[in-house]
């Protein structure tokens, strides 16, 4: 039997455990800046998370999944101006307007291959953006202060830093977890089925775009939950929460950590993001060294780090 | 009825911008099979370059002519660098390394040229209304946009169908291995068809200049509808990117102009002045969709390889 311990193993449970501890630690140095960091990182992993089961899993390169960030934001914030701030109504219409809008986007774009699903989920993640930018009621381009966070009974406080952090993990293992079970289970076979070999699992008697429909539906929910948590966690909600380089950036988050590996994506988040916290501190201009980065990275790195831990387990 | 002669050459004019754009990211598309996100900051760069250059020399035609060049040179030396080594690899590698490039670019310009953007002022000779039909008056900086991308677009028809480059050009896009076989030098190939994409981007974001402002980020919105364009025309064929881009420059230019106006006849003043907006810049991309629902290969598909 293949051991389980090895190198890639060891270092994502220290960092899932490291994750778990963070505010502790917070706690103990009063270093709160970290927790607020890493409330944002947790939420972009879960978004990552998301997108990598349809680029990883399905093979769907989606450059548009930013748009749910903000179908998902925008479901919360509008709900909450209009006087609606319970949680348990929030919530679930912010997944349910992100699924619908998945379902028609995915209807659509999945009647197309390759560089053209790249270009279509972009145009139509754009027009959502001129959507929201033309919600004059909402704000239109200056975006919507959300003046309370959703509220949950006396289940949760939202406003406590440390449980607002453990709601966010908790949604980012659940979903994890949720991905883990779906790409294990017959489902999940036939969707990778589907991406390797698509005429086969045609000829088989699969209705390949049907598996890949709902595959990208799921995906699509998944990442209006982490939508919903970054409303709530900046307590603001704007059109350039969906404008497209932050499709890319999620997307490069993704490879960054090893697209196709469950935990890769979390991982990729991370260093993505304290990356950029660390060159904007250095410098104003972070993206001059990002974009280069990222080229090399592209060029010499495939895999991400993943692919570059599972070489160095592998020995 | 001069209200739409007027806005119907806005549409003309904004079209054929467009196609400039689209036919250099198809024909880098269909001959390297590369995806290019970096051509919106090529479209930039052109602008800046023109800005800078005209600034310069204080001549509106040697500082275009100078801008083109710039954008021309920048093209190829990033091919040479960087864009060579992605050929062959992944679209999506494709679309991240150039996503970083397109980071790059847009601070680099920020460090360069700083946040605000700057203007392009037009010579007198091209800012004097010009009488196209008796009794209607339109820019002459507006027409001689669309002269010249006429031009450029016959141009570019005689040189891929008519000479001995665009033949290579043509073979190339559909069988790359052969003429590199035959004995065709297919680098040097590439590179100057990159170069032509890139100089084909930076004179459409030249021309664009006077008539906007030059900033930061000005290529990618226009990039993205280069990209509905290009689904809309078929991946690959020019004819098609012309086409479209005519097509969905009219559609774009008439939906803002007169939504509005026909909203309002249907709906309360109040609805209608919320709704036109965001539904005029919805338009382009209804029409996208049905093309997909309707022809998802496009409506000019090149030939099948």
């Amino acid at each position: 039997m293949k051991s389980h311990i090895n190198a890639r193993n060891v270092i994502v449970a220290l960092v899932a455990l490291g994750l778990a501890l963070l505010p502790a630690y917070s706690a103990l140095t009063g270093n709160i800046f970290i927790l607020t960091l890493f409330t944002r990182i947790v939420i972009f992993a879960l978004a990552a998370a998301s997108l990598n089961l349809i680029m990883g899993y399905g093979g769907m390169m989606s450059f548009g999944h930013a748009a749910y960030l903000g179908i998902g934001g925008y479901a919360v914030g509008i709900l909450a101006y209009e006087g609606i701030g319970s949680g348990f109504i929030q919530w679930p219409v912010a997944l349910a307007v992100s699924a619908l809008y998945a379902l028609v986007i995915g209807a659509l774009s999945l009647r197309t291959r390759g560089v053209y699903f790249i270009m279509i989920t972009l145009a139509f993640a754009q027009m959502a953006y001129y959507i929201a930018s033309g919600l004059s009621r909402y704000g239109g381009d200056d975006g919507l202060t959300i003046y309370k966070r959703s509220n949950f009974g006396g289940l949760i406080d939202m406003s406590n830093r440390v449980q607002f952090y453990y709601l966010c993990l908790a949604c980012l293992f659940g979903g994890v977890y949720l991905i883990w079970r779906m790409i294990n289970s017959r489902f999940g076979m036939v969707v990778q089925g589907v991406r390797s070999n698509e005429q086969r699992m045609q000829a088989i008697g699969f209705h390949a775009n049907r598996y890949r429909l709902v595959c990208f539906v799921i995906s699509g929910t998944i990442c209006g939950l982490a939508g919903a948590l970054l409303a709530n966690n900046t307590d603001f909600i704007s059109p350039a929460t969906m404008y497209w380089t932050r499709s890319g950036e999620l997307m490069v988050m993704v490879v960054f950590g090893g697209m196709g590996s469950l935990f890769g994506p979390v991982i990729g988040t991370i260093v993505f993001l304290l990356l950029e916290e660390l060159l904007s501190q250095f410098t104003e201009y972070w993206a001059l060294i990002m974009g280069p980065l990222l080229l090399l990275i592209v060029l010499f790195a495939r895999g991400g780090i993943m692919g570059l831990l599972g070489r160095l387990s592998r020995g | 009825m001069l209200v739409l002669i007027e806005q119907s050459l806005n549409g003309l004019q904004f079209g054929l911008l467009l196609f400039l754009l689209a036919a250099g990211l198809t024909l880098v598309f269909g001959i390297m099979d590369f995806v290019n996100l970096a051509h919106g900051s090529l479209y930039m760069m052109g602008a800046y370059f023109a800005a800078t250059f005209v600034a310069w020399t204080n001549s509106f035609v040697l500082g275009i002519l100078l801008a083109l060049g710039a954008t021309l040179l920048l093209g190829i030396a990033l091919e040479f660098i960087a864009l060579r080594h992605l050929y062959g690899r992944d679209h999506l590698d494709q679309v991240l390394a150039t996503f970083g490039l397109i980071l790059f670019f847009n601070d680099a310009v920020r460090l360069i040229w700083g946040p605000a953007g700057l203007s392009l002022p037009l010579p007198a000779w091209l800012t004097v209304p010009v009488q196209i039909v008796p009794g209607v008056f339109y820019p002459a900086y507006r027409l001689s946009i669309i002269v010249v991308a006429l031009a450029v677009a016959a141009l570019l028809y005689i040189v891929v169908m008519r000479t001995r480059i665009g033949m290579l050009i043509r073979a190339g896009a559909s069988n790359r291995e052969m003429i590199g076989a035959l004995g065709i030098n297919i680098k040097l190939l590439f590179t100057l068809v990159f170069g032509l994409g890139a100089a084909l981007a930076g004179l459409a974001g030249l021309m664009q200049a006077p008539i906007l402002t030059v900033q930061i980020g000005m290529g990618e919105n226009i990039l993205i509808l280069a990209f509905v364009i290009i689904v809309i025309g078929g991946i690959g064929s020019i004819r098609g990117a012309f086409m479209a881009a005519i097509f969905v420059g009219m559609i774009d230019t008439l939906g803002r102009a007169f939504l509005p106006d026909l909203l309002r006849t249907v709906l309360s003043s109040a609805a209608a002045s919320t709704a036109a907006p965001a539904l005029s810049s919805m338009l382009i991309y209804l029409l996208m969709a049905i093309v997909l629902v309707v022809r998802p290969e496009g409506l000019f598909p090149a030939a099948k390889r």
